[in-house]
């Protein structure tokens, strides 16, 4: 409870040191006398401390079984839909003459890389939704209450760091572990791509892939700090694991169906008159729809690598009048997904804010 | 006189409109031992932590090495070693990386944590064990290591909570020697919390006595009994058939005799003002009773502990 004060405190005096050092010679006294008491505050502030506590979770990361096995999966899979949209990818190309390859050259065929199956396994976009965020959850569940549980959290605390170094640096380590990983497979992916296929990456291309894999971060850092949030709440880290998971599969399969249950009674009324109406009332489904982060996880993900794809919510004929059928330039499909992005990240911050704060006001001890 | 290294004034902490310590005063002088000892739930292990500056004391003034752990709870972290009551290690990690790992935490580098780590597992006595995983430690030897743990950062007073919980007594005997060896080769002030408390007998300077938050006594043990006991200061039991009013009517005849507690069929409590056993011995002889055993008992913290528990009871 003490801690926001004291950041605050180091914050406040620090700005006044800085306006006093701007200030000149004559108000050095006044100048020193915040410098006491915010050095030892400072001297603790040492990143190597931070930095320490950071490799170590890592490590603990890489060498746990269950992390070593989802890593494998999500590459393993990875791969193999990879395998797969290559081969779809040949064929089309194979089948083809030659003035339909250049228009296929055209049609960002790199990004196919990441969407295309073939129906025997899902795409490499199908994986990642579905096993992004088992991944987050797995690096997040018992972040806090492990360290409880084997007592190992009151000797921690017990050494002269800031108590929210802990979960600070759980929350980094596990970001890197999902840094690392995805831009290899992207980058892996991309790397097989060239090989294989013998097309070279626009820069467009290379672009959106990468803003992909940016936004997979950013995804499976809301189901991480979800697990971080209810590793902070629950004791155990049975429940909090089966609490994520329950979410998780709560977004990934229930809320869509019931969302669309009720949509089908709500769209099929017959109390809708006018086109507006319609409108209004899809948009409110989309809406609902978008409390999930599955579905604003799904839709920047479509919107990114599918360039074709031109709007998210439903278009009157009015507005497609002389809208010529083309691709999305970067520039405005990164528009169309701003707000999808703002809105995992708010979430994100939002699990981790509250983690943040009930972490910092918890008893230290076990019982 | 040696100055005082932690200084408790007045110390209040409420929860949840119970108050688990209630204003305590408490001053432990530099280099010596003391114990803390009361029943579970006494309020010891939230004393410490508020020593810490891990709880906010509701009310009061603390002073750790002349420091406020309320306002610098970090600069107080880096002079005091905490050995928590539930102890636990990371289990995929060997002893050695364990201690390491403190190290880091305590900004102390690689190399010389290295040698430090060694030396205070030389110490502790588990320079064997120092890379096996501490998953495969044993109680007594996760204890130690936590004692090395402890030691790592170089502090200038340990707490210790309950650290002879769940250790066999040979072990037993082995920490707290180490305890009274550190405390004695370094200048080390040790605050030992504990219930064990024939164990915390042995080596403490000084005791207090805690109880719902309250500190009822403070002295060295022999003080306490002294307090205490003053009724009698010596009990001598005796085990002898047949008890009759007769022996006890003879008994009661001695001058020095104060009183006379028959606790069972065959046996006696009988408090005198000296050490009276040998006229007792020779009294029961005479009555034609058998004697089957007669001893002086010694007042240990035990008894200390249970009277001030009876007088409790009975206020």
């Amino acid at each position: 409870m003490k801690k926001p004060k004291l950041t605050f405190f180091k914050k406040w005096s620090e700005q006044l040191k800085q306006f006093v050092q701007s200030r000149k010679q004559n108000s050095k006294e006044q100048g020193s006398g915040s410098n006491e008491k915010s050095t030892p505050v400072r001297e603790n502030q040492d990143p190597s401390i931070f930095f320490a506590i950071v490799r170590k979770e890592f490590t603990d990361y890489i060498k746990s079984w269950r992390i070593i096995i989802l890593l494998i999966i999500i590459s393993l899979t990875c791969l193999g839909s990879l395998y797969t949209a290559v081969t779809t990818i040949q064929d089309v190309i194979s089948e083809a003459d030659d003035s339909a390859k250049e228009i296929v050259k055209d049609s960002y065929l790199f990004l196919k890389l990441f969407t295309v199956s073939d129906g025997t396994l899902p795409s490499f976009i199908t994986f990642v939704t579905f096993l992004g965020p088992l991944l987050g959850i797995a690096l997040g569940f018992d972040a806090i209450n492990s360290e409880r549980n084997r007592g190992t959290l009151s000797r921690l605390m017990a050494q002269p760091i800031p108590r929210d170094y802990v979960i600070n640096a759980k929350a980094v380590a596990a970001l890197l572990i999902n840094v690392v990983l995805f831009f290899s497979l992207g980058l892996l992916v991309m790397a097989f791509g060239i090989l294989i296929l013998g097309i070279p990456p626009t820069l467009e291309e290379f672009l959106r892939i990468m803003c992909y894999l940016i936004l997979c971060i950013v995804y499976i850092g809301f189901w991480l700090n979800l697990g971080i949030l209810f590793s902070v709440r629950f004791k155990q880290a049975a429940t909090s694991a089966l609490a994520s998971i329950a979410l998780w599969l709560f977004f990934s399969l229930f809320y869509t169906m019931i969302v669309k249950v009720f949509a089908n009674r709500f769209l099929s009324s017959e109390a809708i008159q006018t086109a507006s109406d319609m409108i209004g009332r899809q948009s409110l489904v989309l809406n609902i729809m978008r409390i999930s982060p599955n579905y604003l996880f799904s839709e920047s993900t479509n919107i990114l690598l599918s360039p074709s794809v031109r709007s998210l919510g439903p278009l009157t004929m009015e507005q497609t009048v002389g809208a010529i059928a083309g691709p999305l330039p970067f520039s405005q499909s990164l528009l169309l997904i701003w707000p999808q992005l703002t809105g995992l990240i708010a979430a994100t911050m939002i699990c981790f804010a509250i983690s943040y704060i009930s972490f910092m006001r918890q008893e230290i001890r076990t019982n | 006189m040696a100055r005082s290294i932690i200084t408790i004034k007045d110390l209040t902490k409420v929860y949840d409109g119970q108050s688990a310590v209630d204003q305590l005063s408490l001053s432990i002088k530099q280099g010596e031992i003391f114990g803390l000892l009361g029943p579970n739930g006494a309020g010891k292990s939230t004393t410490i932590l508020m020593l810490l500056g891990l709880i906010e004391p509701t009310e009061g003034e603390i002073e750790v090495c002349d420091l406020d752990p309320i306002t610098q709870p970090i600069e107080v972290k880096k002079r005091v070693g905490y050995l928590p009551d539930d102890l636990g290690f990371y289990q995929n990690m060997t002893g050695m990386e364990n201690l390491l790992y403190t190290a880091s935490l305590n900004g102390i580098p690689r190399s010389k944590a290295e040698e430090r780590a060694k030396e205070l597992l030389e110490i502790v006595g588990l320079t064997d064990a120092a890379d096996k995983k501490t998953g495969k430690y044993s109680r007594g030897m996760k204890q130690r290591l936590g004692l090395a743990d402890v030691l790592m950062k170089d502090p200038e007073v340990i707490i210790l909570d309950e650290p002879t919980l769940g250790i066999d007594p040979e072990g037993v005997r082995e920490i707290l020697q180490l305890i009274k060896q550190l405390n004695e080769d370094q200048q080390l002030t040790v605050l030992l919390c504990s219930h064990h408390l024939h164990q915390v007998q042995q080596i403490c300077d000084r005791v207090g006595i805690f109880v719902d938050g309250k500190l009822l006594a403070l002295g060295n043990v022999e003080d306490l009994a002294s307090q205490l006991f003053f009724e009698g200061s010596y009990v001598v039991n005796v085990e002898a058939t047949p008890i009759n009013d007769q022996l006890i009517k003879s008994l009661e005849s001695i001058d020095s005799i104060n009183k006379i507690n028959q606790t069972s069929d065959t046996r006696l409590e009988i408090y005198c003002e000296k050490n009276i056993s040998p006229l007792i011995a020779q009294k029961i002889i005479e009555q034609d009773v058998e004697l089957h055993y007669i001893s002086k008992k010694d007042y240990g913290l035990d008894e200390i502990y249970h009277r001030y528990f009876e007088g409790r009871d009975e206020s």
